[in-house]
Protein backbone atom coordinates (compact mmCIF):
# COMPACT_ATOMS: atom_id res chain seq x y z
CA UNK A 1 0.00 0.00 0.00
CA UNK A 2 3.05 2.35 0.89
CA UNK A 3 4.52 1.57 -2.49
CA UNK A 4 1.42 1.81 -4.54
CA UNK A 5 0.98 5.45 -2.55
CA UNK A 6 5.13 6.61 -3.64
CA UNK A 7 4.43 5.11 -7.05
CA UNK A 8 1.39 7.38 -7.62
CA UNK A 9 3.12 10.31 -6.21
CA UNK A 10 5.48 9.72 -8.72
CA UNK A 11 3.15 9.50 -11.49
CA UNK A 12 1.05 12.20 -11.09
CA UNK A 13 4.36 14.61 -10.42
CA UNK A 14 5.28 13.54 -13.44
CA UNK A 15 1.91 14.30 -14.93
CA UNK A 16 1.74 17.93 -13.10
CA UNK A 17 5.52 18.85 -14.47
CA UNK A 18 3.71 17.94 -18.14
CA UNK A 19 0.84 20.08 -17.56
CA UNK A 20 2.55 22.86 -16.35
CA UNK A 21 5.34 22.75 -19.38
CA UNK A 22 2.65 22.66 -21.58
CA UNK A 23 1.58 25.89 -20.03
CA UNK A 24 4.84 27.15 -20.05
CA UNK A 25 4.87 26.85 -23.62
CA UNK A 26 1.47 28.55 -24.02
CA UNK A 27 2.61 31.51 -21.72
CA UNK A 28 5.47 32.34 -24.03
CA UNK A 29 3.41 32.19 -26.84
CA UNK A 30 1.51 35.07 -25.14
CA UNK A 31 4.62 36.73 -23.90
CA UNK A 32 6.00 36.74 -27.59
CA UNK A 33 2.59 38.21 -29.06
CA UNK A 34 0.10 39.96 -26.51
CA UNK A 35 -0.55 42.95 -28.01
CA UNK A 36 -0.23 45.45 -25.38
CA UNK A 37 2.93 45.58 -22.72
CA UNK A 38 0.61 44.76 -20.20
CA UNK A 39 -0.21 41.06 -21.73
CA UNK A 40 3.71 40.37 -21.43
CA UNK A 41 3.95 41.64 -17.84
CA UNK A 42 1.01 39.12 -17.00
CA UNK A 43 2.66 36.65 -19.15
CA UNK A 44 5.87 37.01 -16.99
CA UNK A 45 4.09 36.93 -13.92
CA UNK A 46 2.46 33.72 -14.95
CA UNK A 47 6.12 32.21 -15.62
CA UNK A 48 6.93 33.12 -12.11
CA UNK A 49 3.73 31.30 -11.01
CA UNK A 50 4.56 28.28 -13.27
CA UNK A 51 8.26 28.12 -11.95
CA UNK A 52 6.79 27.92 -8.35
CA UNK A 53 5.26 25.63 -9.23
CA UNK A 54 7.78 23.46 -11.15
CA UNK A 55 10.08 23.74 -8.38
CA UNK A 56 7.58 22.53 -5.48
CA UNK A 57 6.72 19.64 -7.52
CA UNK A 58 10.49 18.77 -8.11
CA UNK A 59 11.25 19.21 -4.31
CA UNK A 60 8.66 16.72 -3.85
CA UNK A 61 9.87 14.13 -6.25
CA UNK A 62 13.47 14.05 -5.48
CA UNK A 63 12.57 15.18 -0.92
CA UNK A 64 14.91 17.98 -1.28
CA UNK A 65 13.40 20.50 0.62
CA UNK A 66 16.29 23.26 0.22
CA UNK A 67 13.99 24.11 -3.50
CA UNK A 68 11.03 25.61 -0.96
CA UNK A 69 13.67 28.50 -0.21
CA UNK A 70 14.02 29.07 -3.73
CA UNK A 71 10.33 29.21 -4.30
CA UNK A 72 9.42 31.62 -1.74
CA UNK A 73 12.07 34.09 -3.51
CA UNK A 74 10.51 33.30 -6.77
CA UNK A 75 7.31 34.20 -5.34
CA UNK A 76 8.91 37.68 -3.77
CA UNK A 77 10.61 38.60 -6.86
CA UNK A 78 7.86 37.94 -9.21
CA UNK A 79 5.67 40.38 -7.21
CA UNK A 80 7.74 42.92 -6.92
CA UNK A 81 8.67 42.35 -10.63
CA UNK A 82 5.23 43.10 -11.79
CA UNK A 83 4.12 45.51 -9.38
CA UNK A 84 7.01 47.60 -10.48
CA UNK A 85 6.21 46.78 -14.42
CA UNK A 86 2.63 47.87 -13.32
CA UNK A 87 3.83 51.44 -11.86
CA UNK A 88 6.15 51.49 -15.26
CA UNK A 89 3.29 51.60 -17.31
CA UNK A 90 1.24 53.56 -15.01
CA UNK A 91 3.90 56.76 -15.00
CA UNK A 92 3.95 56.35 -18.79
CA UNK A 93 -0.07 56.91 -19.43
CA UNK A 94 0.54 59.52 -16.78
CA UNK A 95 2.97 61.43 -19.04
CA UNK A 96 5.54 61.38 -16.58
CA UNK A 97 9.20 61.00 -17.25
CA UNK A 98 10.85 57.48 -16.69
CA UNK A 99 7.65 55.98 -17.76
CA UNK A 100 6.86 53.22 -20.62
CA UNK A 101 6.52 55.07 -23.79
CA UNK A 102 2.91 55.97 -25.46
CA UNK A 103 2.26 55.95 -28.98
CA UNK A 104 2.79 58.89 -31.38
CA UNK A 105 -1.02 58.67 -32.52
CA UNK A 106 -2.01 59.17 -28.65
CA UNK A 107 -0.55 61.87 -26.45
CA UNK A 108 -2.86 61.39 -23.73
CA UNK A 109 -3.27 57.71 -23.16
CA UNK A 110 -6.75 55.56 -22.77
CA UNK A 111 -7.60 55.12 -26.52
CA UNK A 112 -4.56 52.81 -27.76
CA UNK A 113 -2.31 50.49 -26.22
CA UNK A 114 1.01 51.49 -24.59
CA UNK B 1 -6.65 42.06 17.93
CA UNK B 2 -4.94 41.82 21.16
CA UNK B 3 -1.51 43.36 20.86
CA UNK B 4 0.22 40.91 22.76
CA UNK B 5 -1.30 38.47 20.94
CA UNK B 6 -0.05 39.30 17.81
CA UNK B 7 3.47 39.77 19.42
CA UNK B 8 3.52 36.18 19.96
CA UNK B 9 2.11 35.58 16.55
CA UNK B 10 4.84 37.22 14.92
CA UNK B 11 7.36 35.58 17.49
CA UNK B 12 5.92 32.20 16.14
CA UNK B 13 5.94 33.38 12.30
CA UNK B 14 9.94 34.44 13.12
CA UNK B 15 10.75 31.01 14.21
CA UNK B 16 8.59 29.77 11.24
CA UNK B 17 10.99 31.79 8.81
CA UNK B 18 14.08 30.94 10.51
CA UNK B 19 13.47 27.28 10.56
CA UNK B 20 14.15 27.25 14.08
CA UNK B 21 11.53 27.00 17.38
CA UNK B 22 14.36 26.93 19.84
CA UNK B 23 13.61 28.96 23.04
CA UNK B 24 16.22 31.78 22.22
CA UNK B 25 14.99 32.40 18.97
CA UNK B 26 11.58 32.46 19.73
CA UNK B 27 12.33 35.36 22.60
CA UNK B 28 14.93 37.39 19.76
CA UNK B 29 11.45 37.08 17.40
CA UNK B 30 9.12 37.98 20.33
CA UNK B 31 11.81 41.18 20.76
CA UNK B 32 11.70 42.20 17.02
CA UNK B 33 7.54 41.90 16.77
CA UNK B 34 8.04 43.73 19.88
CA UNK B 35 10.44 46.37 18.04
CA UNK B 36 7.94 46.33 14.96
CA UNK B 37 4.93 46.90 16.82
CA UNK B 38 6.16 49.58 18.76
CA UNK B 39 6.98 51.54 16.07
CA UNK B 40 3.18 51.36 14.64
CA UNK B 41 1.93 51.83 18.25
CA UNK B 42 -0.59 54.59 17.04
CA UNK B 43 -2.38 52.87 14.49
CA UNK B 44 -4.14 50.05 16.04
CA UNK B 45 -7.39 49.45 18.07
CA UNK B 46 -8.09 47.79 20.77
CA UNK B 47 -10.05 44.19 20.53
CA UNK B 48 -13.11 43.00 21.21
CA UNK B 49 -14.12 38.98 21.82
CA UNK B 50 -16.04 37.93 19.14
CA UNK B 51 -13.51 39.10 16.06
CA UNK B 52 -11.34 35.75 15.72
CA UNK B 53 -14.40 33.71 14.49
CA UNK B 54 -15.72 36.45 12.25
CA UNK B 55 -11.84 37.01 11.30
CA UNK B 56 -11.78 33.18 10.69
CA UNK B 57 -14.76 33.07 8.76
CA UNK B 58 -13.75 35.85 6.49
CA UNK B 59 -10.74 33.42 6.13
CA UNK B 60 -12.66 30.82 5.12
CA UNK B 61 -14.72 32.72 2.60
CA UNK B 62 -11.45 34.44 1.16
CA UNK B 63 -10.04 29.89 0.44
CA UNK B 64 -13.66 29.06 -0.60
CA UNK B 65 -14.07 31.89 -3.20
CA UNK B 66 -10.76 31.39 -4.48
CA UNK B 67 -11.36 27.68 -5.28
CA UNK B 68 -14.83 28.47 -6.63
CA UNK B 69 -13.30 30.84 -8.88
CA UNK B 70 -10.88 29.14 -10.44
CA UNK B 71 -13.22 26.44 -11.28
CA UNK B 72 -15.52 28.75 -12.92
CA UNK B 73 -12.42 30.59 -14.87
CA UNK B 74 -11.91 26.79 -15.76
CA UNK B 75 -15.06 26.06 -16.96
CA UNK B 76 -14.78 29.74 -18.83
CA UNK B 77 -11.16 28.94 -20.68
CA UNK B 78 -11.94 25.84 -21.98
CA UNK B 79 -15.47 26.54 -23.29
CA UNK B 80 -14.99 26.23 -27.44
CA UNK B 81 -17.27 29.27 -27.57
CA UNK B 82 -16.53 32.24 -25.57
CA UNK B 83 -19.87 33.26 -24.64
CA UNK B 84 -19.34 35.58 -21.81
CA UNK B 85 -19.80 39.21 -21.54
CA UNK B 86 -17.22 41.31 -19.47
CA UNK B 87 -17.71 44.89 -18.37
CA UNK B 88 -16.44 46.96 -16.09
CA UNK B 89 -18.90 48.16 -13.37
CA UNK B 90 -18.93 50.57 -10.41
CA UNK B 91 -19.61 49.69 -6.75
CA UNK B 92 -20.27 52.53 -4.48
CA UNK B 93 -18.37 51.79 -0.75
CA UNK B 94 -19.96 51.36 2.52
CA UNK B 95 -16.42 50.24 4.37
CA UNK B 96 -14.36 53.38 4.93
CA UNK B 97 -11.27 51.88 6.85
CA UNK B 98 -8.18 51.19 3.94
CA UNK B 99 -7.54 48.09 5.46
CA UNK B 100 -11.48 47.01 4.76
CA UNK B 101 -10.85 48.24 1.29
CA UNK B 102 -7.92 46.47 0.78
CA UNK B 103 -9.48 43.36 2.01
CA UNK B 104 -12.96 43.81 -0.29
CA UNK B 105 -10.83 44.60 -2.91
CA UNK B 106 -8.09 41.66 -2.85
CA UNK B 107 -11.56 39.54 -2.18
CA UNK B 108 -13.36 40.75 -5.22
CA UNK B 109 -9.76 39.48 -6.68
CA UNK B 110 -10.01 36.07 -5.81
CA UNK B 111 -13.69 35.81 -6.41
CA UNK B 112 -15.25 34.41 -9.60
CA UNK B 113 -15.59 36.35 -12.33
CA UNK B 114 -14.17 40.07 -10.78
CA UNK B 115 -11.11 42.02 -10.87
CA UNK B 116 -10.92 45.31 -9.08
CA UNK B 117 -9.47 47.86 -11.61
CA UNK B 118 -9.44 51.10 -9.41
CA UNK B 119 -11.05 52.92 -6.82
CA UNK B 120 -12.12 56.60 -6.67
CA UNK B 121 -10.19 59.34 -5.07
CA UNK B 122 -12.12 59.85 -2.54
CA UNK B 123 -12.85 56.40 -1.54
CA UNK B 124 -16.57 55.92 -2.08
CA UNK B 125 -16.60 54.33 -5.17
CA UNK B 126 -14.24 51.01 -6.19
CA UNK B 127 -14.46 49.90 -9.74
CA UNK B 128 -14.06 46.78 -11.01
CA UNK B 129 -13.68 44.38 -14.27
CA UNK B 130 -16.44 41.68 -14.55
CA UNK B 131 -15.58 38.04 -16.51
CA UNK B 132 -19.46 37.82 -17.27
CA UNK B 133 -21.79 39.91 -16.47
CA UNK B 134 -26.10 39.60 -16.91
CA UNK B 135 -26.98 41.83 -14.46
CA UNK B 136 -25.09 44.74 -13.07
CA UNK B 137 -27.47 45.25 -10.34
CA UNK B 138 -27.15 42.04 -8.97
CA UNK B 139 -23.30 41.39 -9.27
CA UNK B 140 -23.23 45.01 -7.03
CA UNK B 141 -25.94 43.44 -4.44
CA UNK B 142 -24.47 40.23 -4.04
CA UNK B 143 -20.75 41.95 -3.19
CA UNK B 144 -22.51 44.71 -0.96
CA UNK B 145 -24.69 41.68 0.84
CA UNK B 146 -21.82 39.00 0.98
CA UNK B 147 -18.43 40.49 1.14
CA UNK B 148 -18.83 43.79 2.26
CA UNK B 149 -20.76 43.04 5.04
CA UNK B 150 -18.71 40.18 6.27
CA UNK B 151 -15.77 42.34 5.91
CA UNK B 152 -17.46 45.24 8.36
CA UNK B 153 -18.06 43.01 10.56
CA UNK B 154 -15.28 41.23 11.17
CA UNK B 155 -13.74 44.54 11.08
CA UNK B 156 -15.76 45.68 13.79
CA UNK C 1 -2.31 7.76 2.53
CA UNK C 2 -0.63 11.08 2.76
CA UNK C 3 1.15 10.22 -0.18
CA UNK C 4 -2.03 9.27 -1.75
CA UNK C 5 -3.39 12.81 -1.05
CA UNK C 6 -0.23 14.47 -2.01
CA UNK C 7 -0.57 13.02 -5.44
CA UNK C 8 -4.14 14.04 -5.72
CA UNK C 9 -3.84 17.84 -5.10
CA UNK C 10 -0.45 18.28 -7.44
CA UNK C 11 -2.60 16.59 -10.26
CA UNK C 12 -5.25 19.29 -9.29
CA UNK C 13 -2.27 22.18 -9.31
CA UNK C 14 -1.09 21.13 -12.46
CA UNK C 15 -4.47 21.02 -13.62
CA UNK C 16 -5.10 24.54 -12.93
CA UNK C 17 -1.97 25.90 -14.24
CA UNK C 18 -2.62 24.09 -17.41
CA UNK C 19 -5.76 26.23 -17.45
CA UNK C 20 -4.16 29.37 -16.74
CA UNK C 21 -1.73 29.04 -19.73
CA UNK C 22 -4.75 27.78 -21.98
CA UNK C 23 -6.39 30.98 -20.67
CA UNK C 24 -3.57 33.36 -21.26
CA UNK C 25 -3.20 32.07 -24.93
CA UNK C 26 -6.80 32.18 -25.78
CA UNK C 27 -8.86 34.43 -23.74
CA UNK C 28 -9.56 37.82 -26.22
CA UNK C 29 -8.53 40.60 -23.97
CA UNK C 30 -6.21 41.71 -21.33
CA UNK C 31 -8.53 42.09 -18.33
CA UNK C 32 -9.95 38.80 -18.85
CA UNK C 33 -6.85 36.91 -19.18
CA UNK C 34 -5.58 38.49 -16.27
CA UNK C 35 -8.36 37.06 -14.32
CA UNK C 36 -7.02 33.31 -15.54
CA UNK C 37 -3.69 34.05 -14.56
CA UNK C 38 -4.30 35.43 -11.50
CA UNK C 39 -7.03 32.95 -9.97
CA UNK C 40 -6.25 29.82 -11.56
CA UNK C 41 -2.04 30.34 -11.92
CA UNK C 42 -2.06 31.64 -8.25
CA UNK C 43 -4.63 28.19 -7.25
CA UNK C 44 -2.17 25.64 -9.20
CA UNK C 45 0.89 27.07 -7.79
CA UNK C 46 -0.66 27.65 -4.30
CA UNK C 47 -1.75 23.40 -4.42
CA UNK C 48 1.80 22.62 -5.23
CA UNK C 49 3.00 23.90 -1.74
CA UNK C 50 0.44 22.29 0.04
CA UNK C 51 1.35 19.45 -1.18
CA UNK C 52 4.30 20.19 -0.31
CA UNK C 53 3.85 20.65 3.08
CA UNK C 54 1.90 17.91 3.32
CA UNK C 55 4.92 15.72 1.84
CA UNK C 56 7.49 16.87 4.01
CA UNK C 57 7.42 14.95 7.35
CA UNK C 58 9.68 17.72 9.16
CA UNK C 59 7.93 20.91 10.85
CA UNK C 60 9.97 23.36 9.38
CA UNK C 61 9.72 22.38 5.99
CA UNK C 62 5.56 22.43 6.02
CA UNK C 63 5.81 25.80 8.20
CA UNK C 64 7.47 27.60 5.36
CA UNK C 65 5.35 26.06 2.87
CA UNK C 66 2.57 27.80 4.35
CA UNK C 67 3.89 30.63 4.68
CA UNK C 68 4.66 31.21 1.07
CA UNK C 69 0.63 29.78 0.00
CA UNK C 70 -0.39 32.58 2.17
CA UNK C 71 2.02 35.27 0.75
CA UNK C 72 0.72 34.25 -2.60
CA UNK C 73 -2.41 34.49 -1.77
CA UNK C 74 -2.30 38.10 -0.98
CA UNK C 75 0.05 39.36 -3.32
CA UNK C 76 -1.50 37.83 -6.32
CA UNK C 77 -4.59 39.92 -6.40
CA UNK C 78 -3.01 43.39 -5.93
CA UNK C 79 -0.39 42.63 -8.73
CA UNK C 80 -3.17 42.04 -10.80
CA UNK C 81 -5.29 45.04 -9.59
CA UNK C 82 -1.82 47.38 -10.33
CA UNK C 83 -1.81 45.86 -14.03
CA UNK C 84 -5.42 46.46 -14.52
CA UNK C 85 -5.39 49.82 -13.39
CA UNK C 86 -1.94 50.62 -15.24
CA UNK C 87 -2.86 48.99 -18.23
CA UNK C 88 -6.43 50.32 -18.44
CA UNK C 89 -4.95 53.97 -17.61
CA UNK C 90 -2.32 52.98 -20.79
CA UNK C 91 -5.32 52.58 -23.01
CA UNK C 92 -5.60 49.14 -23.51
CA UNK C 93 -9.05 48.22 -25.36
CA UNK C 94 -11.77 45.99 -23.83
CA UNK C 95 -12.74 43.24 -26.00
CA UNK C 96 -15.04 44.30 -28.74
CA UNK C 97 -17.89 41.82 -27.13
CA UNK C 98 -17.76 43.66 -23.57
CA UNK C 99 -21.02 45.14 -23.05
CA UNK C 100 -20.29 47.87 -20.30
CA UNK C 101 -17.97 50.52 -19.47
CA UNK C 102 -18.39 52.21 -16.28
CA UNK C 103 -14.90 53.67 -16.08
CA UNK C 104 -14.83 55.22 -19.34
CA UNK C 105 -15.19 58.81 -18.99
CA UNK C 106 -14.46 58.90 -15.14
CA UNK C 107 -11.29 59.89 -15.39
CA UNK C 108 -9.63 63.48 -15.22
CA UNK C 109 -7.36 63.77 -18.34
CA UNK C 110 -4.96 65.61 -17.00
CA UNK C 111 -4.26 64.38 -13.26
CA UNK C 112 -6.02 60.60 -13.79
CA UNK C 113 -7.51 61.23 -10.68
CA UNK C 114 -10.85 59.52 -10.43
CA UNK C 115 -13.92 60.42 -9.32
CA UNK C 116 -16.61 58.77 -7.17
CA UNK C 117 -19.88 57.80 -9.23
CA UNK C 118 -23.12 60.04 -9.20
CA UNK C 119 -25.01 57.58 -7.46
CA UNK C 120 -22.28 56.43 -4.34
CA UNK C 121 -23.41 55.64 -1.16
CA UNK C 122 -26.87 55.27 -1.87
CA UNK C 123 -27.90 52.25 0.30
CA UNK C 124 -28.06 49.40 -1.40
CA UNK C 125 -27.69 46.33 0.50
Amino acid sequence: MDEFGRMFLIWSANIALGAMLVSFALTVYRLLRGPSFADRVVALDMLALLGIGFIGVIAVKTGDYAYLDVAIALALVGFLATVAFARYIDRGARGEPDGAPVHQSNPQGRGDDA
Amino acid sequence: MNLFLLNLILALVWGAVTGSFAPANLLFGFALGFTALWMVRDRFAINDVKRPARIARLAWLFIYELVLSSIKVARDTLSPRMEFRPAIIAIPLDVEEDIGIMLLANLISLTPGTLSVDISQDRTTLYLHAMDVDDPDDLRRDIKQGFERRIMEALG
Amino acid sequence: MIEFIGGVIILIGGAFSLIAGIGLARLPDLYVRMHAATKAGTLGAGLVLLALALEAQELEVAARAIAGLIFLFFTAPIAAHLLGRAGYLAGVPLWSQSCMDELADKYDPETKELKGAPQARDGIG
